[in-house]
Formats: structure tokens, C-alpha cells, sequence
């Protein structure tokens, strides 16, 4: 938990199990070693936190693990750079540091009610895992729920151990596409986005939430555009280069907004709304 | 308003003297052809001339400061396991800060406002700030320089806020007027004598240093002005043709305050550290993917430019984020000037 006297000082966590995702995708899950702070710890889904490898520093990932499952907090982590290289050397056991909840969440009250909508590529999957198996804990609060879901090939999709479930549960309808054709591949093939068309959302009473490489946005808004979806009905979660997490270092503004504060998380009316520079 | 006092100038080592025995006394002295604050000593020849090269930023915000140290270790009871023990420290040392121009003190209420915030208040900073006080000296007409323009964002050469007391020269010494609780209680010296007599002649230098740095432009259109230019990549291209991109503008800035955090392993122990960074180096924006907001200088000039005089005062009322010392235009080894390129935006914005 943030301490609101030291928010630079992270949380002493373990790592109670890891998960190859993909090729260079890994899931942690962590603990805090304080048990009463454990126990005391909430976020909202989207929030992010730092999770830190002393020695080498700190990334902002999100929280994959919905509020309503708190036995650990989940983070799935893309070997992009030193610390994530690092953090994909840790196992079961190893401590890391922890500071978290940061940023705002998806406007999940608000979504109360309406038809759900969540777009995701990749690893952009993983902001989004959070609000959709908050949204199955809370099955009753919304309506219709969709997912796509997509990776260039069935070795870059993570969560795999979790998508025989989401494919054959009869409560939400969800799309798992690939960019080519694979050998043993029962789903669809196909770009995000015209797979998107193709399933056709309704936009009346719904929102759209998406997430992945910027290039699948731009497309998957372009796509959501067609489909009539307001900018108001859209939400994405940016990622932007953090340090301080807490509005203060200067290093994620996009003009007067800071990411790490007023995001990740903005509807398309909002990212509109800022200088063009993502 | 306290009493004015008056100090004079052969008693001012007699004053830092006494200040050193309960405080580390920051002080302007001459140093590798510049001029920077240090620590007092007995026989230091302090400039109070002309204003510093550097600011006395680092007094309040280190430009390489320890956010906690962490220890590595073995658990005693299971040597497979390992632990991790992070010990923070946010002590502040007492200081006083002697000399500095008020641009210089006036640049922390900048940071206050980022700093000071309410959700995360930044320990390390509020500390160092609560433990340090500001003696300025106001400007005569013999400082000021043609690269100063406090004026032009809302304040001017004996602008006392930001600091605790305000020297101003007049023969033979100083006045000092308390502005601050803390202050009045540096006053309470011997070495300082009543200065009623000397005020209406500290009046006349602030007056004179003030008509010295003439007319101000009108630049309270800056902050949708620079909006305006925003996409407008030619006029950003024009505006950073020279800039090489050095990042003295930040380093230099009384009102800068970006920093990275970094960590400094030695073995299984270390520290984490945060230190100065620059928003106009090309790293700065660059995400793991490879891929940079802020690509070309032309970019990172947009953003120095557009956080000072367009984006902090969207967020803090209208105040803008510079205190006008103009040391990013002295000290710009290709003569950028901060002034040209607001006024630039704000006549763009005019058509």
C-alpha cells in the first residue's frame, strides 16, 4: 500500500508464483509480506502500481488481478527493458517492492447497467483482464458482455490457462483471434479490428473498452467510429514513461494532464480533448 | 511589517559567522568561473554581486538525493529465502540560505505547489523546505541584467515572496526587513542595528532596479497561445533551430523540478536515488518499446516551453513557472531566449 508519508518507499512484496505467458510475456503474483497491510489493501480495476526489482528500479504495470480476488495482486510483465529483463529473473520466493494503488481507475459504477465491449491485443489484454473478471465477479451489474481478444499468433496469447473458460462460458461472448492461420488454431484469424466490424457491437447502451500496440488502437477506434460509438462510449488505458508515479516527477504529461495521475485510464472524448502528442 | 533593521557590510562575516554555528549557511562564492552556492567557512569571500550562475536549488532539492537505502539478505531461519529491508531517510539539515537574488527563493513556491500536494506530499522536500531559510538580496540598478525578466511573469527585483528576509544595498550595507516568522528570529542578532533611517533609500534602489528593467509585455495570453502552436511543428522547428539540446536551461532553472529515480547497487545493498533530470534530453520521454513522444528537440523545446507558461498555469491558477532570472537565456551556450518564443506564440496566436 502507498504509504501517504513516503509514497517513493515501495511495499516489501513476494513473489508466490510466476507464469510464462508467452514468449516474453511473465505473470507475477505477489503478496505483501505485511499481513495486516495485505489485508487492508484496495484498488479499483485499472489502477497501476511500481513494482520494483531493488537494484535495478521500478515499472509501472498494471494490476491485472480484479479487487474482488485479493488472495495476491497480479502483474504481467513484457520484457521490453533492464528492469522488466530483470524482473523476469525472479521466481516463487524472491522479494520485489511494491507501491500501489496509483492513477485512476475505469469508471466501472458508471458502466453499471450497459453492454460491455472490451477490445483488447496482446498485452494490452492485461489492463483489461482486471475490470472484465471484475465485471464476472459482478455478473448482475452489467449487461451483455463481448470480448475480443487478440495476438499475432497462439504463442502470444497470455492467459491461456484462463481462455477455455472465457471461450465457454454462456454468460459473455468472447472472440479469440489470431493475425494468420496456425496450425490447431479453432478460433478466428484475422486483424483486431476487422474482426471487430464483423462481430458488429451494437453501440446503444454500450461502452467500448480497448487496449494493445497503439497501431491496433488507432484501428480499433477508427473501427469503433464505424460502429457508431460516441467518443464518451470509449475508454483505453495509456502507457507512458513513469518514474514517480504521484504527479510530481514531470516525466508522463501529455500538456496539462499527467498520466500517471489523471490517467492511464481516459475516454476517447477526454484523449481528444489533450495535445496530440501520445 | 517588522521594524527594518540595517547591517553593515564589515559586520555581514560577523552575521554569517554566528548563523554558521547553528546552520549549514549556503553563500555565493566565485568557483570554477562561476559563481555557486556553498557552505559557509570563517574567510569565504561570498559575491553578492551579481546573481549566482546556478541557482540555490539544490539547497531544498539535492540534484542527487537518497529516497531510501534497501539491504539484501538471508533469512536466518531459511537460508533459501531471501529478505529485503528498506530504510528511508528524510531528515532535512538546518540551512540557511545567504545571498541568493529573490528570483531564486521565489522559484520554491513553484515547486510548492507540485510538491506540497495534497494526496502524495513529497517527505524529502517538505522536510528540506520547513528547514531552510531564505535571506535574499534584493536587486539594485547594478544587477540588473539584460537577460533578467521578472517582471514580465508577476514579479520584479525586491519581490520578497519566497523569502524569509529581504536585504536591499544601500551605502555603507544592508536593510533587512523580516518577511517571515522565521525570518525575524535571524534578525534577533546583535551584529544588526535599527535601519529606520536606511529605509527610504532601500525604497529608491528597489524603485530604480524595478524602472531599470523597463516595460513588460503583455503575455498573459501565453497559456492558449503555446496550445495553439502546438501542432505547429514548423514554428517549433523555427523556435529550436540553435538548441543543442544540452539541457543547461533545466539544470540552470530556479523553477525546474523534474527529476529520475535510479538505483545504485553495491553488492546485495544500495540505495535509490533521484536526481535532476531534463526534459529536453532525448531519454527523457523514451518508452521501453523504442517508441518517444518527444522525438526532436523541436518537441522537447514545445514541452520546457509549454509546461512553464501554458500547462503549470492551467493547473495552478494562472501561475506561470518561471521566475523571469533569465539564467536559461545567459547561460544557453546558442543564445535560446525563453522571452522570444512566447512572444512568438502569443503574436502567432494574434495572426
Amino acid at each position: 500500500m502507498t504509504d501517504p508519508f513516503n509514497p517513493y518507499l515501495p511495499e516489501v512484496a513476494t513473489v508466490l508464483e510466476t507464469v510464462q505467458e508467452t514468449h516474453n510475456i511473465k505473470t507475477f503474483r505477489v503478496r505483501f509480506d505485511d499481513e495486516a497491510k495485505m489485508a487492508a489493501f484496495t484498488f479499483e480495476p485499472g489502477q497501476v502500481g511500481q513494482l520494483s526489482a531493488p537494484g535495478i528500479g521500478e515499472s509501472t504495470f498494471v494490476i491485472n488481478s480484479p479487487p474482488t480476488r485479493m488472495d495476491y495482486l497480479q502483474f504481467s510483465v513484457m520484457r521490453a527493458g533492464e528492469v522488466t529483463t530483470m524482473l523476469h529473473g525472479l521466481s516463487a520466493g524472491d522479494k520485489v517492492g511494491v507501491r500501489a494503488p496509483l492513477g485512476k481507475p475505469f469508471p466501472y459504477e458508471e458502466m453499471k447497467g450497459k453492454d460491455i465491449v472490451f477490445v483488447g491485443g496482446g498485452i494490452g489484454m492485461a489492463p483489461l483482464r482486471t475490470l472484465f473478471l471484475y465485471m464476472l465477479d459482478n455478473r448482475a451489474d452489467y449487461g451483455n458482455i463481448t470480448l475480443l481478444y487478440g495476438a499475432r499468433s497462439p504463442g502470444d496469447m497470455a492467459f491461456s490457462a484462463e481462455l477455455p473458460e472465457w471461450t465457454s462460458r454462456t454468460d459473455i461472448n468472447t472472440t479469440l483471434t489470431i493475425d494468420r492461420e496456425a496450425e490447431g488454431w479453432e478460433h478466428k484469424v484475422g486483424l483486431i479490428p476487422n474482426v471487430l466490424l464483423e462481430l458488429a457491437p451494437s453501440p446503444k447502451g454500450a461502452v467500448a473498452i480497448t487496449c494493445g500496440p497503439p497501431i491496433m488502437i488507432k484501428f480499433t477506434l477508427e473501427a469503433l467510429k464505424k460502429l457508431e460509438f460516441a467518443d464518451e462510449q470509449i475508454y483505453t488505458t495509456l502507457e507512458k514513461r513513469m518514474k514517480c508515479g504521484i504527479g510530481i516527477c514531470g516525466r508522463c504529461n501529455i500538456g496539462s494532464s499527467y498520466v500517471c495521475v489523471d490517467g492511464p485510464v481516459y475516454s476517447y472524448a477526454q484523449l481528444k480533448a489533450l495535445p496530440n502528442e501520445l | 511589517m517588522a521594524a527594518v533593521k540595517y547591517i553593515a557590510s564589515e559586520k555581514l562575516p560577523d552575521w554569517l559567522k554566528s548563523l554558521a554555528e547553528k546552520s549549514r549557511v549556503l553563500v555565493p562564492v566565485a568557483e570554477g568561473g562561476g559563481v555557486v552556492f556553498r557552505p559557509y567557512a570563517p574567510g569565504c569571500q561570498p559575491v553578492f554581486g551579481s546573481d549566482a550562475t546556478a541557482p540555490p536549488k539544490g539547497s531544498v532539492f539535492p540534484a542527487c538525493q537518497e529516497l531510501f537505502r534497501y539491504e539484501r539478505g538471508k533469512d536466518a531461519e531459511d537460508p533459501g529465502k531471501g529478505t529485503l529491508k528498506l530504510l528511508p531517510a528524510t531528515e532535512a539539515e538546518p540551512t540557511v540560505v545567504f545571498g541568493a537574488k529573490p528570483c531564486g527563493a521565489r522559484g520554491f513556491l513553484i515547486f510548492d505547489r507540485v510538491y506540497m500536494g495534497k494526496k502524495f506530499p513529497d517527505p524529502y522536500y517538505i522536510n528540506a523546505r520547513e528547514a531552510t531559510v531564505f535571506v535574499t538580496m534584493a536587486c539594485s540598478t547594478a544587477n540588473v541584467e539584460n537577460t533578467c525578466f521578472c517582471h514580465w511573469v508577476g514579479s520584479g527585483p525586491a519581490d520578497g515572496a519566497g523569502s524569509d528576509v529581504l536585504l536591499t544595498p544601500v551605502a555603507g550595507g544592508y536593510t533587512a526587513e523580516a518577511l517571515t516568522d522565521k525570518g525575524a528570529a535571524l534578525l534577533e542578532s546583535p551584529v544588526l542595528s535599527d535601519g529606520a533611517a536606511k529605509a527610504a533609500e532601500a525604497d529608491s534602489v528597489k524603485a530604480a532596479a524595478r524602472e531599470a528593467l523597463g516595460e513588460a509585455p503583455d503575455i498573459s495570453t501565453s497559456p492558449a497561445a503555446l496550445l495553439a502552436a502546438f501542432d505547429d511543428m514548423d514554428f517549433w522547428r523555427d523556435q529550436s533551430d540553435k538548441c543543442v539540446s544540452c539541457g543547461a536551461c533545466t539544470y540552470l532553472c530556479p523553477t525546474c523540478y523534474c527529476f529520475t529515480i535510479t538505483d545504485e547497487p553495491t553488492g546485495q545493498s544500495g540505495r535509490r536515488m533521484r536526481s535532476w533530470d531534463a526534459c529536453m534530453h532525448f531519454q527523457f520521454t523514451l518508452e521501453a518499446s523504442g517508441h518517444n513522444p518527444r522525438p526532436t528537440k523541436a518537441h522537447r523545446l514545445k514541452n520546457r516551453v509549454g509546461h512553464k507558461f501554458s500547462y503549470y498555469p492551467t493547473l495552478h491558477e494562472g501561475i506561470i513557472a518561471c521566475c523571469g532570472c533569465g539564467r536559461c537565456i545567459k547561460s544557453c551556450p546558442v543564445s535560446v531566449d525563453i522571452r522570444e518564443i512566447v512572444q512568438n506564440a502569443v503574436a502567432r496566436a494574434k495572426g
